[in-house]
């Protein structure tokens, strides 16, 4: 059992070191994510609607403030499903 | 008392490590504007400092430190400040979450930057009060003191 996981995780581990040789180099000016159109947009725009210097944080706090929401809710949720599934009761 | 204790080498180090390790926490949680960081990652990083106590000390000390209790208020504290933020945005007359709408500040996007900075304590609350309560949720029961002693 042990010798099949190995051999899964060497398999796995080969393929993605495979794909990731696809990838676009760092900072690679013809990258499809620069490309985009929305990427300059936010790179130029990002600092004067959101007041912050970090994008990430622009996009994930301000732009999709909503989605950001939607995870923490996911996170709570979870939290409290566990919490009403495993938590001992003192009786 | 039969309870097995760690070593004074391990506890010590722990103890002077844990204040330190909020500490670098709560930076995550408000460097997140300006640099790598942000909610999540904070609120993991003090959730851990807290487990790393309860796994050193034991569950029950742990439990001293955050309670069951705490624990579900926190969780749903942080969600609340969340929600609460956008709310207040569509009180001042903008959409949900709309930061530039709130009128606190001449300077709408340094509004938008604390509002930003609020939402993601927000985060950090919800993050490390649930880290806790997954962990202590599944933490074996300590045996009771009188029947260690019997």
């Amino acid at each position: 059992m042990k010798t099949l996981a190995l051999f899964v995780v060497v398999i796995t581990g080969a393929m993605l070191i495979y794909a990731g040789q696809d990838l676009p180099a760092f900072g690679d000016i013809n990258s499809p994510s620069y490309q985009a159109p929305m990427t300059q947009y936010f790179i130029e725009n990002s600092l004067e609607e959101s007041g912050v210097t970090n994008i990430v944080t622009a996009l994930l706090a301000n732009y999709r403030s909503y989605d950001t929401l939607g995870e923490t809710a996911v996170i709570f949720t979870a939290g409290m499903a566990v919490m009403l599934l495993l938590r001992r009761r003192e009786t | 008392m039969s309870r097995i204790q760690e070593s004074v080498i391990i506890r010590t180090v722990v103890r002077i490590m844990v204040p330190f390790i909020q500490l670098f926490a709560l930076y995550v949680i408000m460097h997140g504007a300006s640099g790598p960081g942000g909610g999540f990652q904070g609120g993991v990083i003090f959730g851990a400092a807290i487990i790393l106590y309860a796994m050193i000390f034991g569950i029950s000390e742990g439990k001293k430190k955050m309670s069951d209790a705490l624990d579900k208020i926190l969780a749903s504290t942080g969600l609340t400040i969340y929600a609460g933020t956008g709310l207040a945005c569509i009180l001042f007359g903008g959409m949900f979450l709309q930061y530039d709408a709130v009128p606190l500040l001449p300077d709408p996007a340094v509004v938008s930057k604390y509002l930003i900075d609020l939402v993601e304590i927000g985060i950090g609350i919800t993050v490390l009060a649930v880290m806790i309560s997954l962990f202590f949720d599944v933490s074996p029961p300590e045996p009771e003191p009188e029947e260690a002693e019997e």
